[in-house]
């Protein structure tokens, strides 16, 4: 089924012919093997930068391909519903660039822009530390100051692309606060934990990422020192929207597969989709995806205006991902006994939609961040 | 070296296609129309022999207004601009009118060498490449794996049922190609962008000096009689294995005449 879309630029409507060609091509087909072997398919984002699609909100003059929030997301979406691993790498990927463009040096996004978002290169983003997740400013991992600029110490946790990426773009403490650093990967002193073993989403690897004596020149130091908590909330709140999107792709495969089988199998001498069981679930969770989708567009379309979103995208992570989880269980039960093995998809979307109530603040964050902006003052 | 691609928008071969009832020619508003796979060649084709000895790549589209989806596509890969032959005249023109309006664009553009898709997934008649050549008075070099530039001399590797024939001519010439020849290449976002600026002519039958009394479905010298609706799949025949699965399976494919 194909998701009808529209673009505020005139270019978007070719990127997404060319992004569903690319998602039905390259990505869909390597998902579920993939899965199952645990393998990180760094050719497949090869071919995605290849094509131009690992800067898409990024400034044309850095390299980036100047299209608006509205529309970079529904290309996450899009190559979500074909394999998460790649929709959310694409996110973290951009969160990972978001702070070199929008707080580092004239000199840093000159010289270090262009390459990051050229496509050939993959980035992660450390904040999160084995004691510190929900409370991301308790971190305890240092960057003291030093002759010609920092010493790290420390360990992140959780970090996706960790050991595959090309650069780390962490948060550490510093004398004056948290302040934010970008970290070559090959960095003397930097080392990683074993891929943790995860529930779904096993291709994507998520690794600690240790910090031992680690030495970084002085403009590594990405924005002031001590802007550093400052500048991982508000990549989030862009990173937030992407987990949304994620989501709403997620929610959609879920949903097609589901109702390609409704439509397919036979029970009592009708189509299953025929009993009025069925049907309605399949129209909540049709409803439930373009509610999610309106509602990332709209906190999207706020960002690409250049008004305040965080409290919209904290909105949309919070209700498209819970709707995805609730959609991804829907899916397996309209698939009944099929639905729980793995020679159909809906089983791994049900593993994967869980991640997403977690990264990037977990729902109860998100509720904090909403509540929290309603409250105040 | 001015190499010119014939690219046709066909509907989409994934969803559903129907034919009109009135004219019975195909709905082409009915489903979403997609660059026909066999062009996609052509045009990888015509982009390589142009990274290899220069020139531009034309593409020539004759098709309704949405065919523009399908230039920009072939532009976005890499083609320098297109030339779109659109004129409500043209409708239902069958092979042999296709053939002439197009042989009669070309020699208002000019070219060394045109490449073709050896077939649409809609008509799939073939023959359009042998129609062009002969009105054009070209070599006709079909069925094409390998293509090769050398000077003002082209050789093909053309496809055959016991192999291959090695085919050479001069130019200027007519190529199809069939799609054991190149992988071709997703466009980019770039592509996509630079696609926006490239030229996109418009001509109409006037333009081309064509005789509108050669060409649409009044003028075809094929018609459609009749058709119907493809039935329904029938329940397939299932052969149990009880030690003598093979002679049952064998004895099936023997009755279908399939051994
Ligand atoms: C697959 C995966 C990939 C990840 N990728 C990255 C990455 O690339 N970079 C990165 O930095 N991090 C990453 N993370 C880490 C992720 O952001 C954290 O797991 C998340 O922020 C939660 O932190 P925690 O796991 O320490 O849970 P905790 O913070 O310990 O939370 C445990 C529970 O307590 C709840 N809770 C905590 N505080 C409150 C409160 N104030 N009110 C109500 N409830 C509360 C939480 O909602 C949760 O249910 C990733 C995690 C996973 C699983």
């Amino acid at each position: 089924m194909k998701v009808d879309r529209v673009s505020p630029t005139a270019e978007g409507h070719d990127l997404f012919d060319l992004v569903r060609e690319l998602a039905a091509k390259e990505v869909a087909p390597r998902a579920a093997g993939d899965e199952v072997a645990g393998r990180f398919p760094r050719d497949v984002f090869r071919v995605l930068g290849a094509s131009g699609l690992l800067g898409l909100p990024y400034a044309e003059e850095h390299g980036g391909g100047g299209q608006p929030y509205e529309v970079y997301l529904q290309v996450i979406e899009e190559f979500a519903g074909a394999w998460l691993a790649v929709g959310l790498g694409m996110s973290v990927h951009t969160l990972s660039c978001f702070p070199i463009s929008a707080f580092g040096t004239d000199a840093q996004r000159d010289g270090q822009l262009p390459v990051l978002l050229g496509g050939d290169v993959l980035g992660a983003y450390g904040l999160s530390e084995p004691q510190s997740g929900s409370d991301a400013a308790a971190m305890t991992t240092r960057a003291a100051a030093v002759d010609g600029g920092y010493s790290v110490d420390g360990v992140k946790a959780w970090t996706t692309h960790g050991g595959v990426a090309d650069f780390y773009t962490i948060m550490a403490k510093t004398d004056d606060g948290i302040s934010c650093f970008h970290v070559p990967a090959g960095t003397e002193g930097v080392s990683f934990g074993a891929p943790e073993r995860k529930m779904g989403m096993r291709s994507s690897p998520t690794a600690q990422v240790r910090f031992d004596g680690v030495k970084l020149p002085a403009d590594a130091l990405i924005g002031d020192s001590g802007q550093g908590f400052r500048i991982a909330m508000a990549a989030l709140d862009g990173g937030r929207l992407g987990i949304a999107a994620c989501a709403v792709g997620l929610a959609q495969a879920a949903f097609e597969a589901a109702t390609a089988y409704a439509k397919e199998r036979r029970q009592f001498g009708s189509r299953i989709a025929d009993f009025q069981g069925i049907g309605f679930m399949l129209a909540d969770m049709a409803t439930q995806i373009a509610a999610a989708r309106a509602l990332y567009l709209d906190a999207a379309r706020l960002r690409d205006a250049g008004r305040p979103y965080g409290t919209n995208a904290a909105m949309a992570k919070l209700f498209a991902t819970d709707m995805c989880m609730k959609a991804a269980i829907d899916a397996v039960q309209v698939l009944g006994g099929y639905g729980y093995v793995e020679d159909f998809p809906v089983e791994r979307y049900m593993r994967e939609a869980k991640v997403l109530q977690i990264v990037e603040g977990t729902n109860q964050i998100q509720r904090l961040v909403i509540s929290r902006a309603l409250t105040k003052g | 070296m001015n190499i010119v691609v014939c690219v046709k928008q066909v509907p989409d071969t994934a969803t559903e296609r129907k034919l009109r009832s009135d004219d019975k020619t195909l709905d082409r508003d009915a489903a979403d129309g997609v660059i026909n796979e066999l062009c996609e060649y052509a045009v990888e084709e015509a982009l390589r022999l142009k990274e290899a000895h220069g020139g531009e790549v034309t593409v020539l589209t004759m098709g309704p207004d949405k065919a523009t989806d399908t230039i920009r596509k072939a532009l976005a890969m890499g083609a320098d601009k297109a030339v779109h032959l659109v004129d409500p005249a043209l409708h239902g023109s069958d092979a042999l009118s296709t053939s002439y309006a197009l042989a009669q664009t070309l020699k208002k553009i000019g070219f060394d060498l045109v490449i073709l898709g050896s077939e649409s997934t809609d008509a799939r008649t073939g023959m359009l490449a042998a129609m062009l050549a002969e009105r054009l008075g070209t070599p006709q070099l079909t069925l094409a794996n390998k293509v090769e530039i050398s000077g003002a001399g082209i050789t093909v590797q053309r496809v055959t049922d016991y192999g291959f024939d090695k085919v050479e001519a001069s130019l200027p010439a007519i190529v199809s190609v069939v799609e054991k020849i190149n992988e071709p290449r997703y466009p980019s976002f770039k592509g996509i962008m630079a696609a926006k600026k490239k030229q996109v002519q418009t001509f109409g039958i006037a333009d081309a000096e064509i005789d509108a009394a050669q060409v649409g479905v009044a003028n075809a010298w094929s018609e459609v009689a009749d058709f119907a609706v493809a039935p329904p799949r029938a329940a397939g025949t299932v052969v149990k294995d009880e030690g003598d699965g093979g002679v049952k399976t064998a004895d099936y494919l023997a009755s279908k005449k399939f051994i």
